[in-house]
């Protein structure tokens, strides 16, 4: 059992958890409420991960973190080492790929609040922080949590993605994932299988927990 | 306090609007779907920004296209209830009552929640959440609700739409005795013109987003000023009239319609000869008995066969066909126990007085 593998894993599903939380509330109330021009061409975007074999969004993503490229040049010269094959290249490689996880079932939350809603709440002298505290996020919340744990698992099962960006070094790009496969490469069955049910587990527990917490919480509205 | 309102837009929805509301009057705006009614609230409201226009609470400005003055929503000490009522479904009754009071302490806010409830009659249904109450029960959280932050207006978009028939009415009465001892403009809007009657002391009638006729319900439903509003109020009697000769000694203008000459009172603002518009209620129709004739009954007399007979509660419609038009309807309205008595049939003959002082004669619009 590669111990340190699993804390990675965790410590990237975390930090792109929290990162896309924000970004993905942002971008989930703009899209649903907001009219932009390009607002359709922003919603493909944010699916396109979904539906882009991870190997060809690798591919891209490791060409774009290149040293000949502006962000990849950029970062090297900022921090002094390289965003490929780096735990920032990482997480900003599981960002992009798990944004659709994230927004989508946010986007669909907010969708479903009645625009009277939020009305009712600005007559009432709530302005738009409290609006979003009281109103929006109470209504939301299922929709958010869905998106919050989908982020953690997907990005907890990663894996083309950060093959083609990470590679498979210890500690640093080594994510649980990696270390099944590579087990698995070296015909260490037993590693393999214990990592794999450490994952299994994992992954049930907290999707257990995401649908008890909904329940409670859904019979009030209803 | 006093709400003066003057809006002006072009886009989205047009917008030519004029109204003044005071403190303790019950304003309705009327009007068929899609004639602005509801924008003129949300403009009141701060939820649609017009083009041009003012909007002042007393001497506060909240909208003034001018100076560039906007107070958003939250500033501006509404109370709005909904169309839906849009009450916060995650919240019990008390909690909705109390979420437009978060700037004051929770035992302040419980109070007054307590009293508000006691207000629209929801006492004991406290901690129920929205989706488990009537229609009626939700649209008296909507109410007090915007009764909870003392607002300087109170604005109802179509507040009895979303109930039953016979839960409208008992809301209605209740509204009627809220709203009387509430000592703030109110602005009402409806579809609705026995609502806008029953409810309010002052009616605004609008037709594409203009305000045509302002004035108290009577005056509007008797005299519209033109025969778009006569229309809009469903005057079932509006037709063409000319003007023969002017009698001010008999208080009296003659006129030629449908073949016969009709005496109207004097109006000299007509000059001999002009076509006019004029209406008449169907309720200022009388009826010529057969056995005890009435008095009046040699005003306009008028004679014909009944074509229809419709009765609604306690009231029968009857449209009468003239002898020499029968092209034209006549309506009239009477209580149903006058038809029973009077043994009124369907396509019998039938003798009327259309009464003098009754007659309601307007210009005829400017075509555009």
């Amino acid at each position: 059992m590669d111990w340190t593998a699993f804390k990675l894993s965790l410590w990237l599903s975390l930090w792109t958890t929290i990162i896309l939380l924000i970004v993905g509330l942002v971008f989930a109330r703009a899209i649903a409420w907001r009219n932009f021009p390009g607002k359709s061409l922003l919603e493909a975007v944010v699916a396109l991960p979904l539906i882009l074999p991870p190997t060809v969004l690798g591919y891209y993503l490791l060409t774009l973190f290149g040293r000949d490229t502006l962000l990849g040049q950029t970062f090297e010269d900022v921090t002094g080492h390289t965003l490929v094959f780096s735990f920032a290249g990482l997480l900003l490689a599981s960002i992009i790929y798990s944004l659709p996880f994230a927004i989508q079932p946010m986007l669909r939350a907010f969708e479903a609040i009645p625009i009277s809603l939020r009305e009712a709440a600005w007559c009432s002298g709530l302005g738009h922080w409290k609006t979003f505290r009281h109103v929006e996020f109470p209504l939301a919340r299922p929709g958010i949590l869905t998106g919050v744990i989908l982020t953690f698992a997907h990005t907890m099962g990663e894996f083309g993605v950060i093959l083609m960006v990470g590679g498979n070094i210890p500690g640093e790009t080594r994510t649980i994932s990696i270390a099944i496969f590579d087990r698995t490469q070296a015909f260490d069955m037993q590693s393999a299988n214990t990592m794999a049910l450490v994952l299994l587990v994992f992954a049930f527990v907290t999707v257990s927990l995401v649908y008890i917490f909904n329940r409670r919480h859904s019979h009030i509205v209803m | 306090m006093e709400l003066t309102i003057f809006l002006q837009q072009k886009t989205p929805i047009p917008l030519n609007a004029r109204l003044v509301c005071k403190s303790g009057e019950v304003h309705a705006l009327v009007g068929p779907s899609g004639s602005g009614k509801s924008s003129i609230l949300r403009c009141v409201a701060g939820l649609h920004t017009p083009r041009f226009g003012k909007v002042h609470c007393s001497n506060k400005k909240w909208f003034d296209s001018e100076h560039n003055i906007n107070i958003p929503p939250q500033q501006r000490r509404v109370g709005m209830v909904f169309q839906h009522f849009a009450l916060f479904p995650h919240l019990s009754v008390t909690e909705n009552i109390m979420l437009p009071l978060r700037h004051l302490p929770l035992a302040t806010r419980r109070a007054r929640a307590d009293d508000l409830l006691e207000r629209v009659n929801l006492k004991g249904l406290e901690s129920r959440f929205p989706a488990e109450l009537s229609g009626g029960q939700q649209q008296r959280v909507a109410i007090a609700r915007a009764l909870a932050r003392e607002p300087a207006v109170l604005l109802l978009d179509e507040p009895f739409s979303a109930v039953d028939h016979v839960t409208r009415r008992k809301l209605r009465m209740e509204a009627v005795q809220l709203t009387r001892n509430l000592n703030i403009p109110v602005l009402l809007v409806t579809h609705d013109l026995d609502e806008a009657c029953m409810l309010a002391n002052h009616i605004t009638v609008l037709h594409n987003g203009t305000t045509l006729q302002s004035g108290i319900p009577e005056e509007v439903m008797k005299q519209p000023t033109n025969a778009t509003v006569a229309r809009l109020i469903d005057m079932r009697n509006l037709f063409e009239g000319t003007v023969v000769d002017h009698e001010p000694e008999n208080n009296c203008t003659r006129l030629e319609w449908a073949g016969s000459i009709l005496e109207a009172p004097y109006s000299p603002e007509f000059s001999i000869g002009e076509k006019f518009d004029w209406c008449i209620l169907p309720s200022e129709v009388l009826l010529h008995r057969r056995v005890k004739p009435s008095r009046g009954i040699k005003e306009n007399p008028v004679s014909g066969r009944i074509g229809e007979l419709v009765s609604i509660g306690g009231t029968t419609n009857i449209i009468i066909k003239l002898a020499d038009r029968p092209g034209i309807k006549l309506y009239m309205d009477l209580p149903q126990h006058v038809v029973r008595r009077n043994a009124l049939m369907p396509s019998e003959e039938i003798g009327v007085s259309l009464l003098k002082n009754s007659m309601h004669l307007m210009h005829k619009q400017k075509k555009h």
